[in-house]
């Protein structure tokens, strides 16, 4: 059981994560204290134009040496610090929170094929792979990723995340089951400027692990949540599929009923579940997943997690829990209960894919 | 009496106080076990398979088949098979042919494999009550889609190859009318129709009976090529190169000119009482370049429609070879592993040669996805598959669907007694003698299939559910959900599969 | 064009599939004759292609498969042909005005196939004839080694015109149907298990002087049976392998 939670101003105006907080600690039944985590979008406006890696430091002598030098093998580094805290000990296996911000060099990427998104995908799957004390959990623009083993609201405390300011919010709440509750297996999961946040198992994570693998992805956290961030990133990243299809590709509608579609719809899903059926998540899931332009809010087809969405304005919320939802916005416009495996895509306006 | 004697085997008792005399043994025993000698009934018992048909016939439940123990000195190295082996090359300077699959003690991977169920952290899913899928889809799938437009209005810019729909992952493996009687296909093919999957049709052509069942035939195309033709490969759901068979790997087959009557000639097209030889290699693929060719040869006679599937056995580079095929246009590949059964086949390759199904779709599938070329073709397995565990742990270990021969056989009454090559199979399966093959009733034969099909699509269904699992495509390869009983690391490592407690 | 049902189809620059693919399209709108020019290696044409009337007549080197499961149409090569040409074909003609590969009419069960020139190894193999299906390979040159390998019906011709030796070795090996003539010597270590040499008949005469004048036919020459003497080789049992096993125990 995990709680998880979202919310999206389509208008780009920026709030602090005070209120993603306190909706988020208004679930913490559903968690255990071992880990919590935050995404904002939006919060580092003076950098944006550059990566802001933030990554856990076992130390500030090897580890901090050793990725330096790898993140240098592939560009620069414009600026960077430790991420400011608060409370310094409180918090139980603690690791220093660093964060870069960096423009990858062209020079250093002459030969290779990919682009500088692949080479940012390169350089994170390449250090957190080494497991040398350094893993990088946030590598977008303009965006960071929070998180660490406590409650909610003990991680907002100890990131003084009151003083970010973001368009888009993620939180998330833990109570992790299948491997400890560490630092890097706190959610939000990263990679460039996707964020995931996760509520349930993926019951097909050593198919879908082993499909993701066989396109470069390392898996290294040990834990299903890693292996969504990169199956968003491959399929909308890489193979452009547009979100909504995204959502049918991992949560595909019942063979009975695409049998029953008009038939171009019915073979544009046929297809895309022919194509992508390694790509399918099963098992109970609610998951948030949000990039620069948005969120995409999607369940398990037949809804064995939780997921409320509601809208007030022009800000919507997604969360495990209604009242969570109310917390941060007593009076709605709409709250609903989406159908299981119907995707829910919100994006910034003007931005729409 | 001659220096290279060997014992019999099988003792045949039938109780005289309980024998009425009623010459069913003598009839139903196509071996010539019995013989009414004025109130009795003698037994040759040497001649005995023990194929169970004497017994299942004996109203009186007269007759005892027991092992006949003669002993010998026993030495753990020159055990009696070897011994007999000896005697009888001894005696005649011949290659030893066994029926049925490999007969040695190996030990055997499925059954140190187990299954994952769900607790509490994900829920298991009852198939009851909820749904639950088991359709494959089996050949070439595009590595990446490519649509324009959104919502209702997207399109389609990749284009499908033709795939086969399988409502159930499992397939009734290649045996040729020839091997098996007419009987028996018209058995296996009512039966994969009804269940919405397919049979293949062995290498012996498609004989007319056949016919109304071509969408859910798979044809084979072999090394002798008997019975293809423009509308043989027309009339089918798929095409099938067969390279090898896990029974035999590297080696052809011959079917005996005495099976080859009017009927088999026909549907083989070749010239009746001749003995129907399959070379070993097919002389148009000495190289994978020449895979491709057939390949192609055949998707261009069959204007691309049909999708083409390559089989092969189990053999130590199975994985290079499988990666060879997907890369020759081919739209699946089979593989055979050496538990894999057979009409006929000389026991030494029967019995040494080839791997464990298991070993090779770890490394077939694994291969693939390294080389990212997973998508390009689906894997078939097949060779031994006893019952739902097996392929269930097949598809997670990697595999699409899967094949099954001799289960499938055992289903119509199949004893296993491995005397196929004699043709004499009294229970109407091996064999093409009329008074034997009409023993088996094809609706009978059918409807055994069927239910054992489906009792297996629903264990596979209820295994999937505990796993958590509601859609096939989701246990395929998920190597997570399995976990090894004392298989050594090695093996482990190419399964890819944790130890149990791990 | 004269004919209304003749077609002319340029090869160059095209795959094969895109060329095939208009055969097969010209075959379904009726055309009886195709000539395709500039044919370079291009695969499988005519594969599969079912029509008695059809003539394609193919300037270039046809490449492998030529006619491969065809049944009925005639096919004219000017040119050679790779590997394996009739590859299982069921009936038909294909005519090589040149040489070609190996495997020449592999499993070929009908039809007949003329090759002006030699061919190389394992020509014929498998070959096998089923009542009215009866497949002929004649050809005027050489063939190498494997010739009717496994053989289980039909006939093949060898001329073994302008060549020092006719056949290579392992002369219809596990052949076990069919009869091969070889125009000049075979020497018995030539000849594979289960090929044995029977006695040229009046009655072979007459056969082979039948597919001699039609290859004078296509290919304009003048050989006469007369001036050959020709090795009759015939499989020496229908079951050359009965002997080969014993049973399990």
């Amino acid at each position: 059981m995990c709680g998880i939670i979202g919310m999206l101003n389509k208008d780009g105006k920026r709030i602090d994560g005070s209120l993603i907080a306190e909706g988020l600690s208004l679930m913490d039944e559903r968690g255990n204290g071992q880990g919590a985590g935050y995404a904002a979008y939006g919060i580092y406006p003076d950098f944006k134009e550059y990566y802001a890696l933030h990554v856990f430091l076992d130390n500030l002598k090897e580890a901090k040496v050793d990725v330096e030098q790898e993140i240098e093998r592939w560009g620069y580094i414009v600026y960077s610090e430790e991420i400011p805290t608060s409370e310094k000990g409180t918090i139980e296996g603690e690791k220093i929170p660093y964060r870069y911000f960096f423009k990858p060099d062209p020079r250093k990427l002459l030969g290779r094929e990919y682009n500088e998104q692949d080479a940012i995908v390169e350089m994170v799957m390449r250090i957190n792979a080494k497991r040398s004390g350094a893993l990088v959990f946030s590598s977008g623009k303009n965006m960071g990723i929070f998180k660490a083993s406590a409650w909610p609201e003990d991680v907002a405390r100890f990131y003084k995340i009151k003083k970010y300011k973001g368009y888009m919010w993620l939180g998330h709440n833990r109570y992790p089951t299948n491997t400890p509750g560490w630092w890097g297996g706190a959610h939000p999961f990263g990679l460039l400027d996707w964020s995931v946040v996760h509520n349930g198992e993926i019951t097909s994570y050593g198919t879908n692990k082993r499909y993701v693998e066989s396109f470069g992805y390392n898996c290294t956290m040990l834990t299903d949540t890693e292996v969504v961030t990169y199956l968003f990133d491959h399929l909308i990243r890489k193979h452009q599929l547009p979100l909504g299809l995204t959502g049918n590709a991992l949560a595909p509608k019942f063979w009975n009923e695409i049998d029953a579609l008009d038939p171009n719809v019915r073979d544009v899903q046929t297809a895309l579940r022919l194509t992508y059926s390694a790509a399918a998540m099963n098992g109970p899931f609610a998951i948030v997943v949000a990039n620069t332009n948005g969120f995409i809010a999607l369940t398990d087809r037949i809804k064995l997690r939780p997921l409320v969405v509601g809208s007030k304005d022009k800000t919507v919320y997604v969360s495990s829990e209604e009242a969570a939802i109310r917390a941060m916005e007593p009076s709605l416009d709409r709250i609903y209960n989406p159908l299981a495996g119907e995707p829910v895509v919100h994006q910034l306006e003007g931005h729409a894919q | 009496m001659n220096s290279n004697f060997i014992p019999t085997k099988y003792d045949v008792y039938v109780d005289p106080q309980r024998c009425r005399l009623c010459e069913r043994c003598v009839e139903n025993c196509s071996y010539g076990v019995f013989r009414r000698d004025r109130d009795r009934i003698l037994t040759f018992p040497s001649n005995c398979a023990v194929c169970h048909r004497c017994i299942s016939f004996c109203p009186a439940d007269a007759i005892t088949i027991s092992r006949r123990v003669v002993q010998y000195r026993q030495h753990p190295l020159w055990d009696e098979e070897a011994r007999e082996d000896i005697y009888n090359q001894a005696r005649t300077g011949k290659v030893i042919l066994g029926g049925m699959g490999n007969a040695k003690y190996y030990p055997n991977i499925f059954d140190r494999l187990v299954l994952d169920a769900c607790q509490i952290t994900s829920p298991s899913i009852d198939p009851l009550r909820e749904p639950m899928e088991t359709r494959v889809y089996l050949g070439k799938k595009p590595k990446q889609l490519k649509v324009s437009g959104e919502g209702n209005d997207v399109c389609l810019k990749t284009q499908l190859t033709p795939n086969l729909m399988l409502e159930t992952p499992i397939m009734v493996a290649h045996m040729s009318y020839g091997a098996v009687s007419l009987n028996t296909q018209l058995s296996f093919a009512r039966a994969v129709r009804e269940l919405g999957t397919y049979m293949g049709s062995g290498e012996g052509g498609l004989h007319k009976a056949l016919y109304p069942y071509k969408d859910n035939i798979i044809v084979q195309v072999a090394s002798g090529r008997f019975g293809v033709k423009p509308s043989y490969l027309n009339r089918a759901a798929a095409i099938e190169i067969k390279a090898g068979q896990g029974a035999k790997p590297g080696i052809g087959g011959h079917l005996p000119g005495e099976k080859v009557n009017a009927d088999i000639s026909k549907t083989r097209m070749m010239p009746e009482g001749t003995d129907a030889i399959s070379p070993a290699p097919h002389h148009d693929i000495y190289s994978i370049e020449d895979l491709a060719q057939l390949v192609r040869a055949l998707k261009e006679a069959t204007n691309w429609e049909k999708p083409v599937f390559v089989k092969i056995a189990a053999v130590h580079n199975a994985a290079a070879v499988a990666a060879g095929i997907a890369r020759a246009d081919a739209d699946a590949v089979v593989v055979d592993g050496f538990r894999g059964g057979t009409g006929a086949a000389p026991k030494v390759l029967r019995d040494n040669v080839g791997i464990p199904i298991e070993a090779a779709i770890a490394s077939i599938d694994e291969k693939l996805r390294k080389q990212g070329i997973r998508n390009e073709i689906s894997i078939i397995a097949s060779g031994g598959m006893r019952n739902s565990s097996d392929l269930t742990k097949a598809i997670a270990l990697g595999a699409d669907a899967v094949y099954v021969g001799t289960a499938a056989l055992v289903a119509m009454g199949c004893r296993v007694c491995g005397k196929c090559y004699t043709g004499l199979c009294p229970w109407g399966i091996a064999t093409q003698r009329e008074d034997l093959v009409s023993r088996l009733d094809p609706e009978r034969g059918a409807l055994q299939v069927q239910n054992l099909l489906t009792a297996w699509t629903h264990e596979l269904k209820e295994l999937m559910g505990a796993a958590g699992i509601n859609s096939i495509e989701s246990l395929r390869g998920n190597r997570d959900r399995l976990r090894g009983y004392l298989l050594d690391e090695n093996i482990l490592d190419v399964l890819d599969v944790k130890t149990v407690g791990a | 064009m004269e004919h209304k049902d003749a077609k002319q189809i340029d090869a160059k620059g095209k795959d094969y599939r895109t060329l095939n693919k208009e055969i097969r399209e010209s075959v379904n709108d009726g055309i009886n004759y195709i000539t395709v020019k500039n044919v370079l290696g291009h695969r499988f044409i005519a594969d599969g292609i079912k029509n008695r009337t059809l003539r394609i007549s193919i300037f270039g080197v046809a490449g492998g498969d030529l006619g491969a499961f065809m049944d009925g149409p005639t096919i004219y090569v000017r040119g050679n042909a790779e590997h394996a040409p009739g590859n299982t074909m069921s009936s038909g003609t294909i005519i090589v005005d040149g040489d070609a590969g190996d495997c020449v009419g592999h499993s070929m069960r009908g039809g007949k196939i003329f090759v002006k020139g030699s061919v190389g190894y394992r020509v014929g193999i498998h070959m096998k004839q089923f009542q009215e299906r009866f497949p002929t390979i004649v050809i005027g040159g050489s063939a190498y080694s494997f010739l009717g390998e496994y053989m289980a019906g039909g006939i093949i011709v060898v001329l073994g015109q302008n060549c020092t030796k006719p056949v290579g070795s392992y002369v219809g090996t596990g052949i076990h149907g069919g009869t091969i003539y070889v125009a000049g010597v075979v020497d018995d270590n030539d000849l594979g298990v289960a090929a044995s040499k029977k006695e040229f008949t009046d009655e072979d005469r007459d056969i082979v002087s039948a597919l001699i004048d039609e290859y004078n036919h296509h290919f304009e020459s003048s050989i006469s049976i007369d001036e050959l003497t020709f090795t009759k080789i015939q499989p020496s049992s229908k079951r050359p392998f009965s002997n080969l096993y014993t049973t399990e125990g």
